[in-house]
């Protein structure tokens, strides 16, 4: 790829998110549209500068719920996977109950959480850990389960213990197929938290984006609410741009999704 | 240091001819769906040979040798071991017709595998598996990940890998029948050097009559459905290495002539 090619990767969405807000910015002024039922982008980065001590907090409270959550994702869900991949009797029995984890609304589960939990940041933790898992859970089975056949009679014909054919050759080959499903579950995570504060509805200091949200809303700050709606659509963004950067530094010497044709 | 040790037999000196490396006796193979993809296999491997297996695709060349490497059991008949070579899974290189490397590794860590699998502490294993991939002549490209590699390196790579820990037992699965026809010939020829200079057994998979003559010092004629070996042609008194102009010399064109007739006879004798 020449540098002219890079450039315009990048200058064609840009210019076009330019070009949208600048007709909405436009069209809310020449209609003289109230700030209450629609606030141009001026408004809203108003509202971001103005109110980015309470919405900066917010953020981080957010972030650290759906971080934390991806964290408890990767570790039982990877950990999970790899039982899966010890026997297809206890990934038979177990896999049913992970896709009803999986298939049951969040929004749906959240109250009954909130109830049974007593602290409201473990509830939100668990309800985002839940929409996080399934993608890692099911793309590292799949990963596990796809090494080379070959490569496995190899190892066996070396006397592999079980162990060292998990380390040394499954769990290398599960790899692409695991940061696959992380980046999907990072996005997620966000979702998860943000769904669950809302059904929490908790206020204070201590308080999630999603509360912002909603407090802003019911106090007609409509600019406030679109700040905080840009805030999580940017840590969604930065989410997966950062994952795609972690999946790209593990895989570029060898896998073929991250291979740049040469011409 | 040299990557293998095993004792030439070849030569002529040794005063009595060795027991067979591998014997198996009426060996029988049938899948679980009700293939019979081998039947009544009496076969001698000789220490020291190069033998190759030459057949049709479907004639159960793969399977005998997965049997013989004991990643599959024949369904009836018995194959038998050499004294002093039951550890066959250690006494065995394997060669696949993909080079079947790990992607996510080095050259020279695919190589170490069969020694890191044993235990061997990593320095003594590096240094192994750097000697194994200078024997294949690829010193220098250690670090290299396989898709760096072109095709012809990569088998390199993989027999390296097969070689490093000093099998008796080099069983190798077509190859290079993925590979140009240039590239086949200069691993055809190296191949014969490493097998001339260490004494390595070879049983060599292959469907090419030219191939097959080229290789060995034995080749056995199979047929499909059932498999079973029907024909045998011997060829000791061509010195290894070959002479450059070996594959347009008229004693080659005869061999192949002859190996050629019994392929055709063999597989026309089938059902
Ligand atoms: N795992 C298996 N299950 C059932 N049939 C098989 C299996 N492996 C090989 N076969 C059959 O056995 C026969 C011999 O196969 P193979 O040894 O691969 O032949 P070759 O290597 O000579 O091409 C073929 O008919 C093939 O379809
Ligand atoms: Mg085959």
């Amino acid at each position: 790829m020449n540098r002219g090619e890079a450039l315009l990767r990048w200058a064609a969405p840009g210019l076009l998110g330019l070009g949208v807000l600048a007709l909405w910015e436009g069209l809310v002024r020449a209609w003289a549209v109230p700030d209450y039922v629609l606030p141009g982008p001026v408004a809203i980065a108003r509202a971001l500068v103005a109110d980015w001590p309470l919405l900066s907090a917010s953020l981080l409270v957010t972030l650290e719920v759906a971080a934390l959550a991806l964290v408890a994702a990767v570790s039982v869900g990877g950990l999970l996977a790899v039982l899966f991949a010890q026997s297809r009797w206890v990934e038979r029995a177990l896999f049913p109950y992970a896709v009803v984890l999986q298939v049951t609304p969040v929004v749906a589960i959240a109250p009954l959480v909130l109830i049974w939990v007593n602290s409201v940041t473990v509830a939100l933790l668990i309800c985002a850990w839940i929409v996080a898992f399934f993608p890692i859970l099911s793309n590292t089975v799949l990963g596990l389960n796809s090494a080379d056949r070959n490569l496995a009679d190899l190892f066996r014909l070396y006397g592999a213990t079980r162990w060292q054919a998990l380390w040394l050759l499954r769990l290398p080959s599960a790899l692409p197929y695991f940061l696959a499903g992380l980046r999907v579950a990072g996005g997620l995570a966000l979702i998860g938290a943000v769904a669950a504060e809302f059904v929490a509805g908790v206020g204070g200091s201590g308080s999630g984006l999603a509360f912002r949200i909603l407090e802003a809303s019911f106090q007609l700050r409509i600019p406030r609410m679109f700040a905080a709606l840009a805030l999580i659509s940017a840590c969604g963004i930065a989410i997966f741009a950062l994952l795609g950067l972690v999946q790209h530094l593990l895989l570029r010497r060898w896998h073929e999704s991250a291979l740049r044709a040469e011409r | 240091m040299t990557a293998l040790s095993a004792p030439v037999f070849r030569h002529g000196e040794a005063p009595a001819p060795p027991g067979p490396l591998v014997s198996l006796r009426g060996v029988e193979k049938r899948f679980a769906n009700g293939t019979l993809a081998l039947a009544g296999v009496d076969l001698d491997i000789a220490p020291g040979e190069f033998l190759s297996l030459l057949g049709p695709s479907g004639c159960g060349k793969s399977t005998l040798l997965r049997l013989i490497t004991g990643l599959a059991e024949p369904s009836a008949g018995r194959i038998a071991w050499a004294p002093g070579h039951e550890e066959r899974r250690r006494a065995i290189g394997f060669v696949f017709q993909d080079p079947t490397l790990m992607p996510w590794a080095t050259a020279l860590d695919n190589v170490r595998l069969p020694l890191r699998l044993a235990g061997v502490p990593r320095a003594e294993g590096e240094a192994r598996a750097a000697a194994a991939l200078a024997r294949v002549g690829l010193a220098g490209f250690e670090r290299a990940f396989p898709r760096e590699l072109s095709g012809g390196m990569r088998m390199r790579v993989s027999i390296a890998r097969a070689l490093v820990t000093q099998p008796s037992l080099l069983l190798m699965d077509e190859p290079f029948a993925a590979l140009d026809e240039l590239t086949r010939h200069r691993l055809n020829d190296d191949l014969l050097a490493l097998w001339a200079e260490s004494g390595i057994t070879v049983v060599f998979v292959t469907h090419s009559v030219f191939e097959s003559v080229y290789l060995s010092t034995r080749i056995l004629v199979m047929t499909p459905r059932p498999g079973r070996v029907v024909a045998e042609l011997r060829h000791d008194g061509v010195p290894a290495p070959r002479e450059a102009e070996y594959r347009t010399s008229a004693a080659y064109a005869a061999l192949c002539r002859e190996a050629s007739h019994a392929l055709a006879a063999a597989t026309g004798m089938a059902p």
